[in-house]
């Protein structure tokens, strides 16, 4: 995939990208409304949905609350790429089908607004001058998660997860 | 080699003589709880996955705490919901609005023993670790999934061992010791390991003062906190279930030929009271360091440290001292249990007559959902467990994190404030 970059510091925790005040919401179109507001109130207004989210260290750390990942999934968010994750943010964004990746480095390599193209299968980020940057590659089990749009689809399908 | 406490729980449940670190085992929880918040997306996923039955109506716990009582229609209707999935699934734990915060509930019903894994759609849920058990958050798609299944994939976590010695003044309690480790170790300091909990200073610890520690286990972005049973454990236990033996806690020990990820200790003889300043849990300060520091709203409660013996310590400082004219004061038992007993001891009059509020049970404050939200430029010293930016309210507001002392000494000093201040 292909998508213009917007770069967040470290530690973007889950109520900056989705604030209690309206963990109240349900739905997925209310949801999305508030995408990342307390990191940005700007953000929902100018990002373009295809877009890719660049962060640094422990984004989504904090709350179990799966509105966080539901947020950016609704909003368009392509994929998140950070130099690490909350884990519980990172098993929500993966059963819900939100393509993330741990990256490192690439927090001080991408710009606001850089086009970088982004290669699941391989971990590899290639950032506009043609440089690239190997990320951590998700296992196939996770990928076919993705691949799915998320558990609950996969579910649905009648697969039924094994232990590697 | 042998294994760790979580070790040992995880390889019980995955049905393995031993587990290792990094592997991936498919577990059977002992217990899965949800409430208000993760529960009506996981009840919508539970059935567009077409599930029609909770694997075991005994083991699902719903306890409605977060918006609770109901702060608006569309939390109205978040708990309807839930009433509604309760009654038809014929859910046995069912908690409604004002009964009590969950991580609060659980342990006083006897409802987690040691040795039991449990799985909670609430990040928090690494508090039950305080008994000895394996219990860590998942989000609300984990939870259908373990709810229609009964059973969830975990990686079993590395252990980091946090070894606390030393004899420390009356004014340290469970939050103090756990402030300094995520001051030390920073808030992906333990990111996918387990923090075990031990040392002289943790022995002497109460059970009310482990539960805070290892409820903030998450703040250090761990995936559990756990604190080896012991007789303190077994007597809390035997209070509320009379069916643990200390032959079983016995069991649940790590083995002392086990592998630590790493050892981190600390001598707390000379700590001082420690605050969490903002938007980080591991900002932490020496109280001593933040005397400057006006304040305009204290909140006692939560998860964290809304039990019984932090009421009592925040009416030790309270008894016959008026709170400050400019600082809402907002005391928040845990449960409806806690409450009571509160009001038997006489604690309730000592908050009220120094001018503090006391509320209904509820998350609220916490998260900035309801009952005490801030306005852009306050600042509020509270006992709960996150700092975050703009967490209890406005974006331009300020959370401290401290436990009930100097809660109570800030209260009445309109400042932050060291107990012997006051």
């Amino acid at each position: 995939m292909r998508g213009r970059a917007y770069v967040f510091g470290d530690n973007i925790d889950t109520d900056q990208i989705y604030p209690g005040r309206y963990l109240h919401l349900v739905k997925p179109e209310e949801i999305k409304e508030h995408v990342l507001e307390n990191a940005d109130p700007t953000f929902s207004r100018r990002f373009q949905p295809g877009g890719i989210v660049v962060a640094g260290r422990n984004f989504g750390c904090g709350s179990s609350r799966e509105h966080a990942a539901i947020t950016l999934k609704e909003a368009g968010v392509a994929a998140v790429l950070a130099e690490s994750f909350g884990r519980i943010f990172f098993r929500n964004a993966i059963n819900l089908g939100l393509p993330l990746m741990i990256v490192k480095g690439i927090r001080d390599k991408v710009k606001e607004g850089d086009e970088i193209e982004v290669d699941l299968e391989s971990g590899v980020v290639t950032l506009p001058d043609g440089c690239k940057i190997q990320g951590e590659p998700l296992s196939q089990y996770i990928l076919n998660l993705i691949r799915h749009g998320g558990i609950k689809n996969l579910y649905k399908s009648g697969y039924r997860p094994k232990p590697e | 080699m042998g294994m760790t406490i979580t070790e040992k729980i995880l390889a019980v449940h995955a049905g393995k003589e031993k587990v290792r670190p990094g592997e991936i085992v498919q577990v059977r929880p002992d217990l899965l709880m949800t409430n208000d918040i993760s529960g009506p997306i996981a009840v919508d996923v539970f059935k567009s996955m077409g599930a029609a039955r909770v694997f075991d109506p005994e083991k699902v716990v719903i306890v409605l705490d977060h918006f609770t009582p109901n702060k608006d229609v569309k939390a109205a209707k978040s708990s309807t919901k839930m009433r509604e999935f309760a009654r038809s699934q014929g859910i046995v734990h069912f908690y409604d609005a004002g009964f009590g915060i969950e991580h609060v509930v659980l342990p006083e019903l006897g409802l987690v023993r040691p040795g039991d894994l449990v799985i909670g759609g609430d990040s928090h849920t690494v508090t039950y670790g305080a008994l000895g058990a394996f219990a860590t958050g998942v989000g609300s798609t984990d939870l259908a999934g373990a709810m229609a299944l009964g059973e969830i994939w975990l990686k079993v976590p590395e252990t980091i061992r946090f070894e606390f010695t030393g004899k420390p003044s009356r004014w340290i309690g469970g939050k103090d010791l756990i402030l300094l480790a995520i001051g030390r170790i920073g808030v992906s300091g333990a990111l996918y390991c387990a923090m075990e909990f031990g040392g002289e200073a943790i022995a002497n610890l109460g059970m009310d003062g482990r539960f805070t520690m290892c409820n903030m286990a998450i703040e250090a972005g761990a995936k559990a906190g756990i604190v080896e049973p012991d007789e303190k454990t077994l007597a809390w236990l035997n209070g509320i279930r009379d069916d643990i033996s200390s032959q079983t806690i016995g069991l649940l020990h790590s083995d002392e030929d086990c592998a630590y990820k790493s050892v981190i200790r600390f001598d707390v003889s000379d700590l001082e009271p420690q605050v969490a300043v903002p938007h980080l849990p591991s900002n932490v300060r020496p109280v001593s360091e933040l005397k400057d520091v006006e304040i305009h709203q204290v909140v006692i409660g939560s998860c964290t440290n809304g039990r019984i013996s932090d009421l009592r310590a925040a009416a030790e400082i309270l008894r016959g001292r008026k709170v400050n004219k400019w600082v809402r004061t907002l005391i928040v038992p845990g449960s409806q249990r806690v409450y009571r007993q509160a009001l038997q001891e006489g604690l309730v009059d000592v908050f009220i007559d120094s001018g503090a509020i006391v509320a209904a049970p509820t998350c609220g404050p916490c998260f900035g959902g309801h009952t005490g939200v801030l306005d852009e430029g306050e600042r509020c010293v509270s006992t709960t467990n996150r700092n975050f930016l703009g967490r209890m309210g406005h974006e331009k507001s300020e959370v401290y994190l401290s436990g009930p002392y100097v809660a109570a000494a800030s209260a009445i000093a309109g400042r932050i404030a060291h107990p012997e201040e006051v």
